[in-house]
């Protein structure tokens, strides 16, 4: 049960934004800002680090949230997602993809475990200033999303089937208040009930 | 020296949020709406929040630069010193200690915030969105901490500069200088 007074029928992040709009909008432009872009690190690579520090973070909601959007950019390959989730070191990703990774899993323990070895790694690999940049906020970002989420013990969906939908909706439309002003997005086979 | 080239003369976060204006527009946002925003907390026990949880997470930059704007806004050091060696003795009311202890919980994992902390605050008088701002001032703090350390800033060389920064922060609050911050440049 979440620890504060929130809507029951919105998940996670959801309930905490609409509880507090005024923070809302913010956070969901930052999240706008860093993974929907495809600036070198794509939409796909930016959620995949969202989706491994979440985990990290043994963050439920967060881990299949993200990981569902991720989804959704790499044609239904969830077999990869859950790989690199859960930080399997075969995933068949690029090796600069696993060095950025190696660093947000860095700065998830805590900014100090960051090495100049791991930086030099992932610019020898291609990553520029840029990626690097993003990596790290990523990372710090949902190291502050999976603490609100969590620490506020948000309703988290234990059905896993619920996740893809919301997902299509973020991967259309993007990140911001509409995720809790709209109405929540049902399975066509339950709306036809 | 930083990871990536920052501006010699900004150190700490500043650098960073100039580095990247885009994000650091809405980062700048939600922390001048939480910690100077209207509130029932007051701003000198939301900064107290940022210390804890900066000093919880070892982040030098942090943690001075929240601890030197409470002493501005309280006019003395004791109550940051106190709070940062130990929330229960530490000279506030059982309402902030019981929030400390909860942001100091959000720092390690939201996870641990358990029903008995919230419990202890809701008796101590807190609402439910004092709950829920001390919850996101601390998970902002692993924020920004992470953020700092992680791209290895500078700490400032004079230690005067951080009673200069908490007087931005008391008097201008969050948002980015108007004329920017090449007036800080030494030359």
């Amino acid at each position: 049960m979440p620890h504060i007074n929130v809507d029951k029928d919105l998940p996670g992040i959801r309930s905490l934004m609409a509880f507090s709009p005024q923070t809302a909008g913010p956070m969901g432009e930052l999240a706008n800002l860093l993974l929907r872009s495809n600036d070198t690190l794509s939409m796909a690579d930016r959620e995949l680090i969202a989706t491994h520090v979440s985990y990290l973070n043994d963050c439920f909601y967060c881990q299949h949230s993200h990981g569902a959007i991720a989804v959704c950019y790499l044609d239904g390959n969830t077999e990869l997602v859950d790989q690199v989730r859960t930080g399997d070191a075969n995933a068949p990703v690029s090796d600069k993809l696993k060095a950025l990774l190696s660093i947000a899993a860095s700065v998830q323990k805590g900014g100090k475990f960051v090495t100049p070895q791991q930086i030099e790694t992932a610019k020898l690999l291609g990553a520029t200033d840029n990626d690097i940049h993003d990596t790290v906020l990523i990372a710090a970002a949902f190291c502050m999303f999976n603490r609100y989420v969590d620490g506020l013990a948000s309703n988290t969906p234990s059905d896993l089937s619920s996740y893809p939908l919301r997902a299509k909706q973020i991967a259309e439309k993007g990140y911001g208040n509409h995720i809790f002003s709209e109405r929540q997005p049902v399975a066509e086979s339950a709306e036809a009930k | 020296m930083p990871h990536i080239p920052l501006e010699s003369h900004l150190p700490g976060i500043t650098g960073l949020l100039e580095y990247r204006k885009d994000t650091g527009q809405p980062i700048r946002e939600l922390t001048e709406i939480l910690l100077r925003g209207e509130s029932t907390l007051t701003r000198a026990e939301r900064e107290l929040v940022a210390t804890v949880v900066s000093n919880g997470n070892k982040c030098q930059f942090c943690s001075a630069a929240h601890a030197a704007t409470v002493d501005m806004l309280l006019g003395e050091s004791e109550t940051a010193n106190m709070v940062k060696a130990d929330i229960s003795t530490a000279p506030v009311s059982d309402k902030m200690k019981a929030l400390l202890t909860i942001a100091d919980k959000v720092r390690e994992n939201g996870k641990l915030v358990s029903p008995a902390h919230i419990e202890a605050a809701k008796s101590a008088g807190a609402t439910d969105l004092e709950i829920h701002d001390t919850v996101l001032i601390a998970a902002l703090f692993c924020l920004y901490n992470r953020y700092v350390d992680g791209m290895a800033t500078t700490m400032p060389a004079d230690s005067g500069y951080f009673t200069m920064l908490a007087d931005r922060l008391v008097n201008h609050g969050y948002y980015r200088l108007p004329q920017g911050y090449d007036h800080l440049k030494k030359d």
